[in-house]
Parts: structure tokens; C-alpha cells; sequence
């Protein structure tokens, strides 16, 4: 099984005709918009019809399917009433998924905002602020697959008689303590998922806190430190009221985002020893197990979750500016 | 006393900063050791063990690269895979929602506020509502839409189509707001010189936005490189047309303790993004606030 070249040509030549197609039509709409003076509506209509579309067939009209299937039974189209909101507030399994995403939604956000804020409150004025932003940074770009493999491999399991592998177990067996199997115990096992989280999301919290930390007038602090305030004073008098409306917005964001947490549940344990969330809940119902309804249903009340923290996020944003 | 309290109170910042750093930075320098090292050694001594007898190859990545004993590994297949989705992924959602910006934002027409209300609304919509009809779509119709009935590589275009749609409300939003923030004169002066609309979009709006356009490509394309929910729904879950992520996830999944495979295969999966990342870090620190409520 080496690496074949030939069969990937299939591919490359199917990229290329997806772009040629799409230059083909970019073009069409550029050349009617030469053709001399163009109506003001027409103009806009020709630009806006791509985009138009495509939200409506793709977005608009399945996210209203959506609701309608989280009201039919099974993998058919039979009306099934509430039973599907009835399940997910009863089954034992759904149930599970809700209690952790709320341990997620709750942790998350609190813990990556604070060390965030301690890290961008440590830097933001030093002379490494460009490196020290990008180390903690950095997780983002690896992905929350990565960084799932990543925590994965800290929690790696050996016996105690064999030697550890993984960091976690060798600290707690350097300070004479048991090998555990940091990803099986529940109900502490969706803790240790929450760190990999926190630890893919921080880096945003730091990058943006420093942004607002290094907006603050510099005349404020200074005139503060002559009358003989600390450092610590300062923080807390002068630089946390005034980057007030950005941790809003950073706390908000961040909940937001673990709302839709799903790569890190699929790739650390699958969903497997009661650590599912709904957002991998729903693509098991839906694309495992076929309960397209249940699976609509999860995904309903996902936006009906996330809603409020969208449009208070919007309103926290403008004042952020 | 006022200057020795301030000196310890700004070192405990420091020393927390640096705490964080080692804790930020350790699991993942743990990874990428540990990728080099023969499998044997991997599998029954710590990574922090290499310090003292450094045994390093590169054995890892060939064979995660092109297959193992068990054709686990393929990863450059799906390097390729990424590559194919990426592009147009970036690109389609870039130009198409680029010109419903300027629409909105530089021609003056009836409704156009109501529909930048209900463009930018659609961003509150997770994308997880959309997946079950879409798949439906693909596959059987619906009302007056025909299935694709796509098979091999042609299974590309279902997850070009979901990653153009999901982009899309955020794209025009951020390119809405930066050209409706330039100067009105511009474009005034330009439109009694009796320029086209045509000429407007690529002569004036377009030098004008690229560096909103560059920031919005970078976070896009991060974003779709990572993504691993649109892949594994759409992209028909076969080995053929799979991402890095979505083999990725799947060799820790089965093969939870192939650590070789998975430590190599993690690194390979972010190079490109993380090399992106570095060369264009402060085109993605900008588009990370707009981008907040992606997804």
C-alpha cells in the first residue's frame, strides 16, 4: 500500500474543472456588469444572486427542514409530535449529553477567559508579547483533532508495573501515586475533556485581552503608579474596568464555540464513557444510529442554546467596538 | 518598600506568564518528540526520556505517510484530499460573498437594508442544522431540487457547496462592514467618470479590501483545513475522498494505542495550517474578533 500517484489525478483534475466552472460563471456576471450603464437593481440583483442562492438552498430552507424532521419519528417522515423532545429530556443517554454540555458551557469559557487574561495582563506590555501570544496561540492552528490527540497522549495509560507513557500518569506515579485511566472514570473524565478545550481555546481569550490591555491610555496608568498604586492595583482599578466590554466578548465567544464542541469529544473518546455532548450526540442520532429525528431535534435545541449568546454577543460587540 | 513590593508584584505576573507557556507548550513539544522516536521505544518509555538516549528517526512519518502493514496510514492520500477541498472552499465563498458585499455596500437600492439584516442573521445558525437535509439533499432531492447522486471524486463538490454556504454570512458581514466604512467619495468620483459597476468591483473596491480579503482567506482556510464535522458527513467517508482530520480522528479512534501513527500523522495534519498560522499570524489575530461567532 504505497503512496499512488495515478490515482490521485481523478482529484486534481476534478479541482480544476470545479474552478474552471466557477471562473466561467464569475466571469458571465463581470461582463454583464460591462455591458454599459446596467440598471442600479439589476446590478445588485446579478452580484447578489450567487450568494443569494446558495444561502437559500443550503442554509435557509434545510435549517426550516430541520425543525420540521425533529417533529417525524425515526429515519422516516412519519409525525411524531414532541416524542423526540421528549426523548431528549428523558433518555438516560441524552440526558448525559446535556448535563456535560453544561459542565462545558459553564468551565470552558470561566477557565480559558482567566488564563487568558492572567497571560494577556503578563504581556501585553512586554517586549516578547509577539512570541509569548503566539505559543498559546498556536493550539488553534492545530486543530481540535490535533489538539484531541494531543491531551490524548498526556493521559496515555499504562499499568503500574509497566512504565508510563503518558505525562500525567508519570507525574502522579513520580509523587507515588496510581496510574489512572484519566479518560474512562466517569464522571471526571469530561473534566479532563474540558482541559483539552480550554487548552485549544485560551490562546484566542490571551490574543484578544492583550489587544484591549494595550489600548488602555497609557497616561490613566502611569498617573496611577506615581500616586503609588501597585501593579496589582492598577490591574484591578484601571485595566480591568476599562477592558470590560472585550471580556464580554471574549467570555461570550468562547461559550459560543463550546456549544458546537464536537471534534474534541469524537476524537478523544467517541462520545464513549458518558462524555458525549450535544453536539456529538447529534451527529450519532443522525448519522450513526439514523435517528434523523432525534438528531433534528438535538440540533434545534443547539440553536435555540446558542441564540441568546449570539445576539447578546452582537450587542457586546458594537460596544466593544 | 514601594519599589521592592512592585518589583515582586510584577514578577509574580512574570512567573505565571512562564508557567503558562511550559503548560501551553509541553503536550505539544511531548507530540512532536515522541514522532521521531522509534515505535518500540514510544510504546514502553516516556517522551521525556529522550534527553538522556536519543534514538530519533523518521521511520513514523514514511509510514503514516504511505501505509503500513495494515494500510493504516495513506496520510498523503488525504494530504491531497485536504488540499482539493481547501481550495475552493476558500476561494468560491471568498469571491461570491466579496460580491454581495459590494452590492450591499456601494449600490443604493430598495430592501437592501432588510436583506444585510438577514444575511448577517444567518450567522446564528449552527451548521449542524443544516446537515441532515443537505445530506438528504445530495442524495435523494428535494422539491424542486434534483439529487447529485455524486460517486468518487466528484463527492468533493457536496463539501465545497456545505463549506460555501457555511462562510458565506460571515464573509459578506466582514467585507460588508470594511467596504461600507470607506470613504464615499471614492466610489462617487469614480461613478461620474461614468465607470461601470464592473469596473467599480475590480478597479477600486477590490485594491481597497485585500487586506480585509487576505485576513478573511486566512481564517477560512484554517477553518476548513481543521474541519472535521462537514468532512465526515459529506465527503462520503471513504478513504478516497477523507481529509487529514477525518483519518486522523479515525486512527485514534481504532487504533487508540498506535502511537507512532498518531503522534507522525498529528504533525502532518497541522503543518500547513500551522505554517500558515506563523506567516500570516496578524491577518488571523484580526479576523479572530470578527470571527467570533463563526461556525
Amino acid at each position: 500500500m504505497s503512496f499512488d500517484v495515478v490515482a490521485q489525478q481523478p482529484k486534481l483534475l476534478y479541482l480544476l474543472q470545479g474552478v474552471a466552472a466557477f471562473a466561467a460563471v464569475v466571469s458571465l456576471i463581470l461582463l454583464a456588469l460591462h455591458r454599459g450603464p446596467v440598471r442600479r437593481r439589476a446590478a445588485a440583483l446579478l452580484l447578489l444572486a450567487p450568494a443569494l442562492l446558495l444561502l437559500t438552498a443550503g442554509l435557509v430552507l434545510p435549517g426550516l427542514r430541520t425543525v420540521m424532521l425533529s417533529f417525524t419519528g425515526g429515519g422516516g417522515d412519519a409525525w411524531a409530535g414532541f416524542a423526540n423532545y421528549v426523548w431528549v429530556v428523558t433518555d438516560p443517554r441524552a440526558l448525559v449529553a446535556l448535563r456535560n454540555t453544561l459542565v462545558w458551557v459553564v468551565l470552558v469559557p470561566l477557565t480559558a477567559t482567566s488564563v487568558g487574561l492572567l497571560y494577556a495582563a503578563a504581556v501585553a506590555r512586554s517586549r516578547f508579547r509577539t512570541l509569548a501570544l503566539s505559543l498559546v496561540l498556536a493550539p488553534m492552528a492545530i486543530s481540535f483533532v490535533g489538539a484531541g490527540v494531543v491531551w490524548k497522549f498526556v493521559y496515555a495509560f499504562r499499568p503500574a508495573e509497566a512504565g508510563q507513557i503518558g505525562l500525567l500518569n508519570q507525574l502522579v506515579v513520580t509523587f507515588g501515586g496510581e496510574p489512572r485511566q484519566w479518560l474512562v472514570d466517569s464522571p471526571w473524565n469530561v473534566l479532563f475533556l474540558v482541559v483539552a478545550m480550554v487548552w485549544a481555546q485560551a490562546g484566542f481569550a490571551a490574543v484578544l485581552l492583550a489587544g484591549a490591555i494595550r489600548a488602555v491610555p497609557g497616561e490613566l496608568t502611569e498617573a496611577a503608579r506615581l500616586d503609588g498604586a501597585s501593579p496589582r492595583q492598577i490591574f484591578r482599578r484601571i485595566i480591568l474596568p476599562s477592558i470590560r466590554p472585550t471580556l464580554l466578548v471574549v467570555l461570550l465567544a468562547q461559550a459560543i464555540g463550546t456549544f458546537k464542541a464536537f471534534d474534541i469529544v469524537k476524537t478523544m473518546t467517541g462520545g464513549q464513557f458518558d462524555t458525549g455532548v450535544i453536539a456529538h450526540e447529534m451527529y450519532d442520532q443522525a448519522f450513526r444510529y439514523g435517528e434523523t429525528g432525534r438528531g433534528a431535534a438535538l440540533a434545534v435545541l443547539l440553536f435555540v442554546l446558542v441564540t441568546p449568546f449570539v445576539a447578546h454577543q452582537v450587542r457586546a460587540q458594537r460596544r466593544a467596538g | 518598600m514601594n519599589g521592592v513590593r512592585e518589583r515582586l508584584s510584577s514578577r509574580a505576573f512574570t512567573s505565571v506568564a512562564v508557567v503558562i507557556a511550559v503548560l501551553w507548550t509541553t503536550p505539544t513539544l511531548g507530540l512532536l518528540l515522541s514522532s521521531f522516536r522509534p515505535e518500540e521505544e514510544i510504546k514502553t518509555t516516556g517522551w521525556w526520556t529522550v534527553f538522556g538516549t536519543p534514538h530519533l528517526t523518521l521511520e513514523n512519518y514514511g509510514e503514516v505517510l504511505s501505509g503500513g502493514t495494515n494500510g493504516a496510514g495513506r496520510l498523503a492520500e488525504s494530504f491531497v484530499n485536504s488540499v482539493v477541498i481547501t481550495l475552493p472552499s476558500v476561494l468560491f465563498p471568498l469571491v461570491l460573498a466579496f460580491f454581495a458585499a459590494y452590492a450591499l455596500a456601494w449600490i443604493d437600492f430598495r430592501g437592501r437594508d432588510a436583506l444585510v439584516v438577514g444575511i448577517f442573521a444567518l450567522q446564528i445558525v449552527p451548521l449542524q442544522m443544516a446537515l441532515v437535509p443537505l445530506l438528504k439533499l445530495f442524495s435523494q432531492g428535494w422539491l424542486f431540487l434534483p439529487a447529485w447522486h455524486l460517486t468518487g471524486p466528484a463527492r468533493f463538490g457536496q463539501v465545497w457547496f456545505a463549506h460555501t454556504v457555511f462562510a458565506l454570512p460571515f464573509a459578506v458581514f466582514l467585507l460588508h462592514n470594511f467596504l461600507a466604512g470607506l470613504p464615499r467619495e471614492l466610489i462617487e468620483a469614480a461613478r461620474v467618470d461614468g465607470a461601470s459597476h464592473g469596473t467599480l468591483l475590480l478597479r477600486i473596491a477590490l485594491p481597497l479590501a485585500r487586506p480585509a480579503l487576505v485576513t478573511l482567506a486566512v481564517i477560512q482556510f484554517i477553518w476548513v483545513w481543521n474541519d472535521l464535522l462537514v468532512a465526515l458527513t459529506l465527503s462520503g467517508g471513504t478513504a478516497e475522498t477523507a481529509p487529514m482530520t477525518v483519518r486522523l480522528a479515525s486512527l485514534a479512534g481504532t487504533y487508540g494505542n498506535e502511537w507512532q501513527r498518531l503522534t507522525a500523522g498529528a504533525f502532518v495534519a497541522a503543518l500547513v495550517p500551522l505554517l500558515v498560522f506563523f506567516a500570516l499570524r496578524r491577518h488571523f489575530a484580526r479576523g479572530l474578533l470578527a470571527g467570533s461567532v463563526k461556525g
